[in-house]
């Protein structure tokens, strides 16, 4: 039963990233494979508060926000919008943005273990256990959830209900017939893409309250976000969220019953299965 | 297969430059033949890799998978069969291996198959370390005769082998159908090209390569660990020195390995913190100074210099 609960936890927290990297994938097109490492940047933003002021994670995250979106629309505009304009083709955009955000990734991380040095780094806050159903967790862990639960809550409420949120989901499903209609596809995309970066390094700062980070972990997280993105569906908000709980419980599984080490092949494992059965993702359709 | 004149003049000229950089063990030092052995390690690895990811504009980081299984090979295999059966034997395996990520992913969008690939060599590493946890062993010792300079001469015949099978397949029915698929896939398709099988095929070249390479390699490390075997750096070390060089032409790599292990020695002995960052930045350089590599430089240069009247 525990397993169950840690594992929906974790998932909880994951969907949160997942959701981030979706908006970024799915509504701007841009796969980032720097996404990872705007988590960890969260998560050392977390703790460097919380060490130097004693300012509660819950807290920095309106801090860490504002400042994400920012990077994230600037790197939007300086780096990505010249691939965008000069790509001839998807997959042309395909390539050369891997490679760029691959390079940007890099380049953080190589910053960050200047910085910050390469050792891990975590803190105690909120560590009391809670208890659910008669057993006992960390209480870092359930605010992280409660937390990632309203974000996703209120971004998809503002995905499904408000106008800007209607216009984003345009240029996801048919970018071309968007600009028919009146839709600056540009800007909106600079804004999908901010707003999952945020979204990202809000994450990240959540997730630094119970998970041990270091400036190289960033791509594990990247990999597993994207494992949650294709198992959902890419543009799917709803399927993210099945699909990162899913995989919160299966390396909770994983975890306890066989070996810690593992979690990341057990997601491997599951990504591989998802591709052979069903590689349009839970939901999706077949598009050709 | 008919070869003409400058067919002829090209085989000859390669086959004296490769007589020549035999001799390098006896002209240089330690030093400069263990930079040698880096530098056919990468051109033998970047070209293999360019031979699939130019035409199909795949981006593999599976290379650390393949070499390091390569290395498991030599060093599991040791003990019980004699040296000159590893080799051939890494490469059935790393074709193997290469086919069943083929299969897999192969037919789908090009994400699928980067996320793939690099997710492969860590999904590989981790079941090493958990077999390795479960039945006490740490890591494996290859202790044998083999020298520096035979590593080299090893290195050297694997080249000499990767480009004489890209000249081959660049002649190719397969070759030709490659370069379609890379122009429009759509048009491939439409003429009757089974695409999914030439890429398919194509990607048993990288895949057995890498891992004959890291069977090659294994005895040169005297100790074999997981995250030494299959340190993911190898696979995006790979990746830009070919970009850098230039997938457009066979010997595009080459140009980009030389100056790239000189620079990376370079950062490494003098920041050894700082080879992340060199790394982002040379994925940069590529994307928008370079995108062609310099292979592409060249051409535009010539270009230029040609519409001036000065060649």
């Amino acid at each position: 039963m525990d397993i169950i609960v840690t594992g929906l936890l974790l998932g909880g927290t994951y969907a949160l990233i997942a959701m981030g990297l979706n908006l970024q994938y799915g509504m701007a097109r841009i796969m980032n494979l720097a996404n990872g490492e705007m988590l960890v940047a969260g998560g050392f933003a977390a703790f460097w508060f919380w060490t130097a002021a004693q300012v509660s994670p819950l807290l920095t995250v309106f801090i860490v926000a504002p400042v994400a979106f920012a990077a994230n629309w600037l790197i939007y505009i300086v780096f990505l919008r010249p691939l965008v304009k000069r790509a001839r083709s998807r997959g042309q955009l395909e390539v050369d943005s891997i490679l760029t955000t691959f390079g940007l990734s890099f380049v953080s991380v190589g910053l960050m273990l200047a910085v910050f040095g390469g050792d891990y780094f975590s803190y105690s806050y909120l560590s009391f256990p809670v208890h659910i159903l008669g057993d006992s967790y960390g209480a870092n862990r359930v605010a992280a959830f409660v937390s990632a639960v309203i974000i996703c809550g209120a971004l998809w409420l503002w995905l499904d209900r408000s106008r800007a949120g209607l216009t984003i989901r345009a240029i996801a499903v048919a970018p071309d017939s968007a600009r028919l209609v009146g839709i600056d596809v540009g800007k909106m995309a600079a804004l999908a893409f901010a707003l999952g970066g945020a979204v990202t390094a809000t994450g990240g700062a959540l997730i630094s309250t119970f998970l041990t980070l270091d400036a190289s972990t960033g791509v594990m997280f990247t990999l597993k976000a994207l494992i949650i993105v294709i198992m959902g569906g890419v543009g799917d908000i709803r399927g993210t969220i099945i699909a990162a709980l899913a995989l919160g419980l299966l390396e909770t599984f994983v975890a306890t019953l066989i070996d810690p080490g593992l979690t990341l092949a057990a997601a491997y494992l599951l990504f591989v299965v998802i591709l052979l059965v069903r590689p349009q993702g839970l939901f999706g359709r077949r598009t050709t | 297969m008919r070869l003409s004149p400058t067919d002829w003049r090209n085989l000859t000229l390669s086959a004296l430059a490769l007589a020549f950089v035999a001799c390098l063990p006896w002209l240089v030092g330690n030093y400069g033949l263990s930079i040698g052995v880096t530098i056919v390690m990468y051109t033998v690895l970047a070209t293999s890799w360019a031979l699939f990811s130019g035409p199909t504009h795949y981006i593999s980081l599976a290379t650390a998978a393949f070499f390091g299984v390569g290395t498991y090979v030599t060093g599991i295999g040791i003990e019980y069969l004699p040296y000159w059966t590893l080799l051939p034997l890494a490469g059935v395996i790393g074709a193997v291996l290469a086919a069943l990520v083929g299969l897999a992913t192969l037919r789908l969008s090009g994400v699928y198959f980067v996320i793939f690939t690099l997710g492969l060599a860590e999904f590989i590493r981790q079941v090493i370390t958990w077999g390795q946890n479960v039945s006490g062993a740490k890591g494996i010792y290859v202790l044998t005769s083999i020298t520096e300079a035979h590593i080299y001469w090893q290195l050297l015949g694997l080249a000499a082998l990767v480009y004489l099978l890209g000249w081959a397949i660049g002649r190719s029915r397969l070759g030709f159908a490659l370069r379609i698929i890379g122009d429009d896939e759509q048009v491939a398709r439409h003429s009757g090209i089974h695409t999914a099988r030439a890429k398919i095929l194509l990607f048993l070249v990288p895949g057995s390569v890498a891992a004959i390479t890291g069977a090659i390699l294994a005895p040169r490390y005297v100790y074999i660990e997981p995250s030494l075997a299959f340190t993911p750096m190898l696979s995006f070390q790979v990746v830009i020195m070919a970009l850098l060089g230039g997938t457009g032409r066979l010997w595009g790599p080459l140009v980009g390995v030389i100056p790239f292990t000189f620079l990376w020695e370079g950062i490494s002995i003098t920041v050894p913190n700082q080879t992340t960052l060199l790394l982002g930045v040379s994925f940069l350089v590529i994307v928008y100074l370079l995108p062609k590599g310099f292979v592409g430089l060249f051409g535009a240069i010539r270009r230029r210099m040609g519409s001036e009247g000065l060649v």
